[in-house]
């Protein structure tokens, strides 16, 4: 099947989760024999790291280039960017930040660019809904609300079933202090998508709950993670030296960060020797810093500001237990990730990926008394901590993106 | 003249209270009295009560020839005598008709022959001192918890004036022998060796109300002609199963008191077959054979071994730290530790730590209070912390 698939982020390129999966579902489908044509916004010129990397794999470089080159699975894959000054969960606040500094230096003078992100979305929409009228195929896939305007156009244009993939919800991001404009947009495409995938029950709960979705229209797809996603350049610094706790995520109030800050000063009452990493940024950052210095914890809490490729790699070959104290997530296909570095997990149970793994502890979020239990439990058992790792292990294998993409391709051909 | 030698084990756990690490050195009474409580209740009505009633018709109708064995674990016997002393007292009755066998086994429903041979003598010794008051017995017959067993085991037992000990038929022991003779274990000059046969014990407890199961559904009769199948002289036919199958595994809808009242009927329709305790079907018969079983063996999983107790390292080091805390608590002489500790030695602890079918979630995940074998391990093992800074304090008093 030719499938049009819209995203926002790809490997190398990326800051979250979604670039991750999109990159294992698409391989997985292309597996399947399908062939995706991936469009997604180009921030700048820098975009050609990711490019190039793209082109290992034999996916043409240029945008013109949209053949097909000949066998291998990622062949069957056109990536075709489009420039746009979006980066994934960007909000209002941090789009004012970009161009303000100056930090995106656009190449694309042809095009007037908006200081607000909504219209943003929507300009990126329209291109890519003009770009999308140069190919043929038989479906089309969009991941989240900012390609909602791209993926509506091309259905109206083409009049191909539009599937809309489901990673993330504002109400996920935002709790109550949702956007509005934001909303409707998620709204529009849930409403006009032919059907739906949610990452998790939980999702689904949301989409049918606060959209009014019918619950037959939406799937419920895991994600997996990929081997190759880390390649293991690290090999496991653990040898017995001081314990090292791990937060890896975007520092916003959907992560639950705050939680871990609270929960690293109760635990260093009990072993004063432990180390906490949080690592990524985010909006909550600053108040985190300043908070970490009330509990006067400094010394053992590190920021390490916002990590990339190899940089997360080593910094969870290091950890010896990594925390999603998420108060909303979707998924979470980072603690999948620590996993393949023998790292324990501890997860929130408000988030999709503990509807899937066994082998991890739980909490709510907001238990900070138990979060903090379950450290040290993790610290100071190396029993625990070497029954959880292994047993992970014989989970990951279980959890796969050719899985899912079977499950997604089922989905295209119920549909088309 | 076969024999059908039917044995019901009874147990309860006593379920641990969830026991965060901020309770260590705060909270010192582990149990969770509030769900013990409501799982025996339930258990009683469904199962204890309507089964004990059931069997009680049964042997005053068949006139002595229908006879069955129980064993009751310590803890269970605590928690009746605590709070349901109208069970107590079903069991008694049933004790009083002279059909039913009460066997002997570790006071604490522990594993502690593979830890402290010390200890083993004291849990069974207590267990045969509380059959004698409560049912007016002095148990002939011995089975180890989960139908734990191996050679050093069964020598152990001799020693202690056991005619008869219980075991798994399993492959893994018999080769192509059958379960259903009498056997001697390996190292031992009188003691005998019952062997559960395991498809016929199975059928009831596990598949009987299974509908993907070929021979669904499972009627007294049907059963009954198996059973008659094997008729050789000497034959001894072990149906060793929990009695919480009847009404509680196996709920009442399903039929499970209709087929065990028409069961003695149907076998002993058979002129050539009866029904004995333990105790009587090995006074009745010579031994077949020898049988040695150098590793232990069990009556769990496909594996019949106790690698749903000891299989990983979260298990091996709950057990290690608790039965290493062994000299301090009988230097303390303090009643309570000893108590708490020994509480602490019940295999089903053990049991929810069990990674093997974690994943599959199936029989593990039934009887398991715990969301996984993590919280299992860790809610453990702050209680052993608590229990370890208990003892050192009592040293304080004591001086």
């Amino acid at each position: 099947m030719q499938i049009l698939m819209f995203g926002w982020e790809f490997p190398p390129r990326m800051s979250g989760g979604l670039g991750t999966a999109c990159f294992g579902m698409t391989k997985g489908l292309a597996g399947l024999g399908h062939r995706i044509t991936f469009i997604l916004p180009q921030a700048d010129q820098t975009s050609a790291p990711f490019l190039n990397l793209v082109a290992a794999y034999g996916i043409p470089v240029s945008s013109a280039a949209l053949e097909d080159r000949g066998a291998g699975v990622l062949h069957r894959l056109t990536v075709h960017p489009i420039s746009a000054l979006l980066t994934p969960y960007l909000n209002e606040d941090r789009y004012r930040e970009l161009t303000l500094y100056g930090r995106s230096g656009f190449r694309n003078s042809a095009v007037v660019y908006g200081h607000d992100l909504i219209a943003e979305v929507i300009r990126y929409g329209r291109a890519a809904g003009a770009v999308a009228r140069r190919f043929s195929f038989d479906i089309i896939h969009a991941h989240d609300w900012m390609t909602v305007p791209a993926a509506l156009l091309a259905h109206r244009i083409s009049g191909k079933p539009l599937v809309l993939h489901i990673h993330s919800l504002e109400y996920d991001r935002s709790g109550d202090n949702v956007n509005g404009e934001i909303l409707a947009i998620e709204r529009d495409g849930l409403e006009q998508a032919d059907r739906v995938i949610a990452v998790s029950h939980r999702t689904k709960r949301m989409i049918v709950e606060r959209y009014q979705i019918p619950p037959k229209k939406v799937s419920v797809i895991y994600n997996a993670v990929s081997r190759n996603e880390a390649q293991r350049i690290y090999r496991t610094e653990r040898t017995g030296r001081q314990k090292t706790v791990l937060f890896l995520g975007r520092i916003t109030f959907q992560k639950g960060p705050d939680y871990f800050v609270e929960a690293a000063a109760r635990v260093l009452k009990v072993l004063p020797d432990v180390t906490f990493v949080m690592a990524g940024a985010g909006n909550m950052m600053r108040q985190l810093v300043e908070r970490v210095g009330e509990l006067k914890i400094g010394d053992r809490f590190h920021f390490t500001g916002f990590l990339q490729g190899e940089e997360i790699e080593r910094i969870f070959s290091l950890s010896d237990l990594y925390v999603m104290p998420s108060v909303s997530e979707p998924f979470g296909i980072s603690p999948l990730e620590a996993m393949l570095y023998d790292v324990p997990v501890i997860l929130s149970r408000q988030s999709g990926v503990a509807e899937i793994l066994k082998h991890a502890l739980k909490v709510d979020f907001w238990d900070i008394r138990e979060l903090s239990a379950k450290i040290i439990a993790v610290l100071k058992h190396p029993a625990l901590m070497g029954v959880m790792a292994e047993k992970a292990k014989e989970e990951l294998r279980t959890i796969r993106w050719d899985t899912a993409a079977e499950r997604i391709s089922e989905l295209y051909r119920e549909t088309v | 003249m076969p024999s059908v030698c039917l044995y019901f084990q009874v147990h309860q756990p006593y379920r641990l209270r969830r026991y965060s690490f901020f309770d260590v050195g705060h909270i010192h009474n582990y149990e969770d009295e509030t769900e013990n409580r409501r799982i025996l209740d339930r258990v009683a009505q469904k199962c204890y009560l309507p089964a004990n009633m059931l069997l009680l018709k049964l042997i005053e109708e068949q006139q002595g020839k229908f006879r069955i064995a129980f064993s009751l674990s310590g803890t269970v016997l605590d928690q009746i005598e605590r709070g349901r002393p109208d069970v107590l007292e079903s069991f008694q009755r049933l004790a009083a008709t002279g059909c039913v066998e009460f066997l002997n086994e570790t006071d604490s429903h522990s594993l502690v022959f593979l830890f402290s041979p010390r200890e083993f003598k004291a849990q069974v010794l207590r267990h045969r001192e509380r059959v004698r008051t409560l049912f007016d017995q002095d148990s002939r017959t011995f089975r180890h918890t989960e139908l734990t067993y191996s050679n050093d085991l069964a020598i152990a037992v001799e020693k202690l004036g056991y005619a008869v000990i219980l075991a798994e038929g399993t492959e893994k022991i018999l080769g192509r022998r059958s379960p259903n003779l009498l056997y001697r274990p390996a190292g031992c000059a009188k003691l005998k060796l019952l062997l559960r046969n395991y498809r016929l014990s199975d059928d009831v407890a596990f598949r009987f109300s299974d509908r993907n199961w070929a021979e669904f559904p499972l009627t007294a009769a049907k059963y009954a002609h198996w059973l008659h199948r094997i008729r050789s002289e000497g034959s001894i036919v072990n149906l060793f199963m929990d009695y919480e199958t009847f009404g509680e595994h196996q709920w009442e809808e399903t039929g499970i008191f209709k087929f065990l009242s028409a069961l003695p009927g149907e076998i002993l329709r058979h002129p050539e077959f009866r029904f004995q305790t333990p105790a009587e079907a090995a006074d009745g018969n010579r031994p077949a054979g020898e049988i040695d079983c150098p590793e232990f063996i069990s009556w769990a999983d496909e594996e019949r071994d106790i690698s749903a107790w000891l299989g990983n390292a979260m298990q091996q080091d709950a057990v290690h730290t608790l039965y290493k805390m062994e000299s301090a608590i009988r230097r303390r002489k303090n009643e309570g530790l000893l108590k708490t500790w020994r509480m602490l030695q019940t295999s089903d602890h053990f049991y929810y730590m069990c990674t093997k079918w974690f994943s599959d979630g199936d029989v593990h995940r039934y009887f398991n209070p715990y969301e996984s074998p993590y919280e299992a391990y860790i809610n453990y093992m702050n209680i052993l912390d608590d229990l370890s800074q208990s003892i050192k304090n009592s040293k304080g008093e004591s001086r």
